[in-house]
């Protein structure tokens, strides 16, 4: 807008904007304001924005009432962070950081998606290279199977999971090894979805180019290869770590016992039967994590890519 | 005297030489993960459902050679689904098919007004849209737990406004309650697939529509919807997937068998002690169910990764 009153005069070039048909007398009356194609398309922007506040509120609402003063879960009782640290005066083994079932939940959760984290990410990123440059049928059956296990609704790879630890893998017991085996199999394809996708992006030119220079394959791999998949290497690792952290569907049936469940798994029990704020505070506290992983990720990613264009929307597209 | 460089013969497509081993090594582990940790606790499902009951401790006994199966436990079960099962399925249909209708009209008029009016804000409504991706599950139902209740804040504003004169009970298995549960969860994955499509398309389509005269409401009809006829099949099957096996929603905004759902059934079968029958049963018919939506989701995967 700004340009136009500075520069120059407006009238000698024909025009699609809104000015001319905003002068006319169509819009004037109500239904002239509603047939008018320029308009802007208010109900569209207050449908959006209706669903944002929609979407967004509730979990706002939810964190603050991880700092009420009272009992109630409901409604907001005055600011404190009992729930969190406790308080002399209150029952000190409701609260996150004090209540030992808490707290041991809380550092399963961390142990469970770390680990989850950096076995399924170099796993599925090994993958993802090997059947992008392997050819023949083997490895469009192995992504066949990866796929798979990436559509089907996860409460069959709990139950399937539970039934092999309890039939036919009994030397795992249910706990940790089970929990852990089973998230790293779930998650495993999200790595191996991102990295394909940017394997096939880049092409084979740049590793051409390093063994036509001299490169043996592993250096080709690991000098040339490695640094381009980076970004997608990073956008996998924090995808699963927000991914496991959540997880309580799989981790539900392979716990074996209370001293095993990560803290989603207490949310879960909790909120069919006694809720107080501490639950609101377990689960801010897992909204945290996830938002430090993910604003190191947004850190690391554009160290990375500084000086490449286009990076931010790449990682959108991730998403969708 | 210029010498012309020599044309050299062409390499091997795969530029250097690599051991035949060497990309088959990397995608090694991965493959053996996937056999050993998907497929054959798959198998060991497939074993329990054809196996049989150990006749002392009610445990199952799977099968694990296919010429010893017996279709008992599969024609039980089957019984079942098709007799006193059978409203629990209708019910779980009709749930979903109303909630996926719901967040298809919501997801594409947000995708659409973000890919196509976001103008300078596109950043800010992406990182709101995708926000929910990063809240977990669990937290954005207990937040609709706890605005619900009886004494929450949904009641206040209800009874501040007259709207009612009592507080409702939305938690004792209000079918709408469980609907919009369901449309809350689902609803984000549905809004991204739309809008990365949505942004895309050419908009010298739309201009080509309206120059041959026809209004916003017929563009939108005729060349758009035509045009995002992929993506929306694609986000129907993201979201309805997860909530065929979703038993979770309902446990938390309901548990009350009167809003039962089959990803229900599942979990009361794992809940129950001496039910892995039942439950592998239940497992497979759903899988058998889910089939073709799955190999759907998995075609359009593999396709995007391509297009990227």
């Amino acid at each position: 807008m700004s340009e136009r009153v500075s520069a120059r005069p407006p009238v000698d070039r024909p025009r699609a904007g809104p000015a001319p048909v905003a002068s006319s007398g169509r819009t004037r009356t109500p239904l002239g304001w509603w047939r008018n194609p320029w308009r802007r398309p208010y109900v569209l922007g207050t449908v959006t924005w209706m669903y944002l506040a929609w979407s967004l509120l509730p979990v706002l609402i939810a964190i603050g009432i991880s700092f009420s003063a009272g009992r109630s879960n409901a409604v907001w009782q005055g600011f404190s962070t009992q729930w969190w640290w406790g308080h002399p005066k209150s029952d000190p083994t409701g609260a996150l950081f004090v209540s030992p079932e808490l707290h041991a939940a809380l550092i399963q959760s961390l142990r469970l998606s770390f680990l989850t984290m950096f076995i399924a990410v170099p796993i599925g990123v090994a993958f993802a290279i090997g059947i992008s440059r392997w050819r023949g049928p083997a490895p469009a059956g192995a992504n066949f199977l990866m796929l798979f296990s990436f559509v089907i609704p996860e409460i069959i790879i709990g139950i399937s999971m539970f039934l092999f630890f309890t039939y036919l893998l009994k030397f795992v017991h249910l706990g940790t090894g089970a929990q852990l085996l089973s998230l790293v199999t779930y998650q495993v394809s999200y790595p191996v979805i991102i990295v394909r996708a940017r394997m096939l992006s880049i092409g084979k030119e740049y590793e051409e180019a390093a063994t036509d220079l001299g490169a043996s394959p592993t250096q080709a791999v690991r000098r040339v290869l490695l640094p381009l998949l980076y970004p997608a290497i990073l956008v996998s690792f924090v995808l699963v770590f927000a991914d496991t952290i959540d997880d309580f569907i799989t981790v539900r049936y392979l716990s074996g016992g209370a001293s095993t469940e990560p803290l989603s798994v207490k949310i879960y029990n909790f909120s069919r039967g006694t809720l107080t704020p501490a639950v609101n505070a377990a689960a801010t506290f897992l909204l945290i994590s996830t938002l430090v992983i993910a604003l190191l990720g947004v850190f690391l990613y554009r160290r990375i890519t500084r000086g490449q264009r286009g990076q931010t929307k790449e990682m959108t597209g991730y998403l969708s | 005297m210029r010498v012309l460089p020599r044309k050299r013969p062409r390499e091997e497509a795969t530029g250097g030489w690599y051991p035949r081993w060497y990309w088959p090594g990397f995608a090694l582990p991965g493959s053996l993960w996937i056999l050993l940790l998907f497929v054959l606790p798959f198998y060991v499902v497939v074993s329990i459902a054809f196996g049989t009951v150990d006749p002392v401790f009610q445990s199952p006994l799977p099968v694990y050679e296919p010429w010893w199966w017996t279709s008992r436990y599969l024609l039980e079960e089957w019984h079942f689904v098709t007799g006193e099962f059978r409203a629990v399925e209708l019910r779980t249909l009709a749930y979903v098919v109303l909630a996926t209708a719901i967040c298809l009209v919501i997801a594409y008029a947000v995708a659409y007004y973000v890919a196509r009016f976001g103008g300078k804000r596109k950043g800010l409504f992406l990182v709101l849209l995708i926000a929910p991706f990063f809240i977990s599950y669990l937290m954005r139902m207990l937040s609709w737990v706890e605005l619900l209740q009886p004494n929450g804040y949904v009641n206040s504003v209800l009874t501040f406004l007259h709207i009612t004169p009592h507080p409702i009970n939305w938690l004792a298995g209000v079918p709408f309650t469980v609907v919009l549960g369901l449309v809350y969860g689902y609803v984000p994955y549905m809004i991204l697939p739309l809008y990365g499509f949505l942004d895309r398309i050419d908009q010298s389509h739309l201009e080509a529509g309206r120059d041959l005269g026809a209004n916003p409401f017929w563009t939108f009809v005729r060349v758009t919807l035509p045009l995002s006829k992929p993506a929306i099949l694609a986000s129907l099957v993201i979201v309805t997937l997860p909530m065929f096996g979703d038993y979770y929603t309902n446990n938390l905004l309901s548990g009350s068998p009167k809003t039962t759902m089959f990803g229900n059934l599942l979990d009361n079968a794992m809940e129950a002690t001496g039910q892995g029958p039942e439950a592998a049963v239940l497992v497979l018919f759903l899988v058998v169910f889910l089939m073709i939506p799955m190999l759907y989701y998995m075609r359009e995967t593999a396709k995007a990764q391509r297009n990227q």
